[in-house]
């Protein structure tokens, strides 16, 4: 484990990803510190205006949107859209900060829990082997059969918006890949001799996946939930792009470019003119899965030793 | 081989009504009444509860799971897959007018894949840790971090926003005006750049090509920068071999070395990946039309997603995982064809 944190830190784009999610954990921890929610909800991001049209970085608050909040008894703590408002008034910057928030629960929580269904699967298929394998591959297969996308689509559609209803079905869609891993390393491990050694000592079943068999198989599968938290962050942003992801208003990235598809071509005679729209969003999107996608691709390399120095 | 063949064909049909069985499964969280919404024909009628009462008989929509998954898969292979609120006609009539203007968009999405994929990671192999091989690397690096709906709106930013070279949607008016309501015009496939050229119209076919560049670009760009880095590594993997080191110390040219005797096993691997690649597309499908407006299956299917038309989402997932599942077939098959180290058993 040593070696693996050594070479995480050695290696130069390992070290930009590191940095980068550093950065990220940061900005996710503090938050209410650098945009303070104005209201009970900080998930809700703030309207700066009323106003459909997006607004310039730098835009004041409003003076209704102001009145609205003495009225209240709400305290401004900061005044300005720094990075611009999207369609509808929302701030930006506020979604984009509290935004890390919601893709780090996306991300962790959905590997998390698609991880341990698809180990719990994959090692009782490989370990039991027979009917039992056929059955639950055939199960994978089938799940396996619907783009990531469109199952993700279809079960958002049927169950209704909200950040919950997405996890559930980036989970749902989400765990076969890690079964199928699982599957073939337990199928090769449990050839292995200090296997038979605890089976011909009576070991239960259970006991001899869950310490002797994981153990010695789960790193790749850490590796693959590693590389795919980005890819579930995107998945769960192309949800709130279609419009069937998060609710309106929610702090979340997706959510902020999908407000910037309407505006992105500006006004006739100003073309380009709501850049921001989609820039800050954009970048926040890239460099986070960037960041997981460096840090898995150097674990890959450190675990595979024929592929070190690849790609 | 012959037997795994056999195999894979008798899985068929078992994997795809597990499919129809968990569609069903998705679709029966929804109530009756919601079900009954993708029957009718005018959404009045659900504002009478009498009428309803009588369609949830009619429909057996309060029938027991088993039941009700009968009756409901009697209705798929009759192909009657209910009515399409969001297209406003039979949700059948809607998938076959859509079809062929995304097929164009997958049809020509591959030619991308294969040629940019395949030959830069060639290059990229061949100029192994030089200038030209980091760039490649970086550049498929980050776009394989970069979403497609952020990378379709820049591109659509640029291109039509700021440059105005490459429109969205699928025809320019007066290409519309020909093509749907002209009598001259023939339409044999229904994929227009094809019909334009059957038809001697140039001008037809260079309108259509200029609307399908973006969401090509878009649709295809992560599936080449994938199957770059397959490409690249199973190439360096095999410019190592002893065979190929024989060949250049028996004083073989260089590009011989590369093109006849490196190349071609080399790609064995990818091939799989390449066709993977090109099925993964179908996902991209509705973000890459929805962007450009493009009128196929994916940006009907997102449409009716938003208006909570769930008979029409439905239908659509069935389709996709259908061509998924045909899809892959084909590809493992012509895998085990072509490499004749792999004799599965």
């Amino acid at each position: 484990m040593n070696r693996t944190v050594r070479k995480l830190f050695s290696n130069a784009s390992s070290l930009v990803g590191i940095v980068l999610l550093f950065i990220f954990i940061i900005i996710a921890l503090f938050a209410p510190i650098i945009a303070p929610p104005l209201s009970d909800n900080p998930y809700q991001v703030p309207r700066m205006s009323w106003d459909v049209n997006p607004q310039p970085p730098g835009f004041p608050i409003s003076d209704d949107i102001r009145e609205v909040y003495d009225f209240m008894g709400t305290e401004i703590k900061y005044d300005k859209a720094i990075c611009g408002t999207a369609e509808g008034g929302y701030d930006i910057f506020y979604g984009l900060i509290w935004g890390t928030r919601t893709a780090f629960k996306i991300g962790l929580i959905t590997v998390t829990v698609a991880g341990f269904i698809g180990v719990f699967i994959g090692s009782i298929s490989a370990y039991f082997g027979g009917w039992i394998d056929e059955g639950l591959m055939r199960i994978t297969d089938i799940f396996l059969s619907f783009p990531f996308l469109v199952a993700a689509m279809v079960l958002t559609t049927i169950l209704g918006r909200g950040l919950d209803k997405v996890m559930i079905a980036l989970i749902v869609f989400g765990w076969m890949g890690y079964a199928r891993l699982i599957r073939g390393s337990i199928l090769s491990a449990k050839e292995e001799t200090y296997v038979m050694a605890a089976k011909a000592l009576g070991v239960k079943d259970i006991k001899i996946i869950w310490k002797h068999l994981l153990p010695n198989t789960i790193f790749p599968v850490m590796v693959q939930g590693t590389m795919s938290i980005g890819s579930m962050v995107i998945t769960a942003a192309a949800l709130s792009f279609l419009g069937v992801g998060a609710p309106v208003g929610y702090a979340d990235w997706g959510q902020m470019v999908s407000f910037a598809r309407n505006w992105i071509i500006g006004a006739p005679g100003h073309a380009g003119q709501y850049w921001y729209t989609v820039l800050y969003p954009g970048i926040f999107i890239v460099l986070f899965v960037l960041a997981w996608n460096l840090i898995g691709d150097t674990l890959r390399d450190i675990l595979d030793p024929r592929l070190r120095g690849e790609l | 081989m012959l037997a795994y063949i056999i195999r894979r064909f008798l899985l068929l049909p078992i994997i795809i009504l597990g499919v129809t069985f968990l569609i069903f499964c998705v679709f029966s969280l929804l109530s009756p009444m919601e079900r009954l919404a993708t029957y009718i024909h005018d959404p009045s009628t659900l504002k009478n509860p009498q009428s309803v009462e009588r369609l949830i008989n009619k429909y057996h929509l309060d029938d027991p799971f088993p039941l009700g998954y009968i009756n409901w898969l009697k209705r798929i292979v009759r192909l009657d897959l209910g009515w399409s609120q969001t297209a406003n006609q039979s949700v059948w009539d809607a998938i076959c007018q859509r079809f062929p203007a995304t097929l164009e968009l997958v049809l020509y999405s591959i030619i991308p894949v294969i040629l940019v994929g395949i030959w830069l990671g060639v290059i990229s192999a061949v100029h192994h840790n030089d200038m030209l091989d980091q760039t490649i690397r970086v550049t498929a690096i980050i776009g394989w971090s970069l979403p497609t709906f952020v990378f379709g709106l820049l591109v659509l930013f640029i291109f039509y926003g700021i440059l105005d070279w490459l429109p969205p949607g699928r025809l320019s008016s007066w290409a519309q005006d020909i093509v749907y309501a002209s009598s001259n015009f023939h339409s044999y496939t229904h994929l227009i750049t094809i019909d334009a050229l059957l038809n001697g119209n140039i001008s037809i076919f260079l309108d259509a090509l200029r609307h399908l560049i973006a969401p090509i670009i878009t649709l295809s760009y992560i599936s080449w920068a994938f199957l770059l880095r397959i490409t690249r590594s199973s190439m360096l993997d095999t410019l190592r071999k002893d065979y190929v080191r024989t060949a250049r110390s028996k004083g073989v040219d260089e590009h011989t070395v590369i093109h006849l005797h490196a190349k071609r096993n080399a790609l064995i691997p990818v091939i799989t990946v390449a066709g993977m690649m090109i099925i993964g597309m179908l996902g991209g499908v509705m973000i890459t039309e929805t962007i450009f407006t493009y009128p196929g299956l994916g940006f009907w299917a997102a449409t009716a997603a938003q208006q909570l038309d769930s008979g029409s989402v439905i239908s659509f997932a069935l389709l996709f995982a259908t061509l998924m599942i045909v899809g892959n077939l084909i590809v493992d098959i012509s895998y085990a064809l072509i490499d004749p180290r792999v004799r599965l058993e």
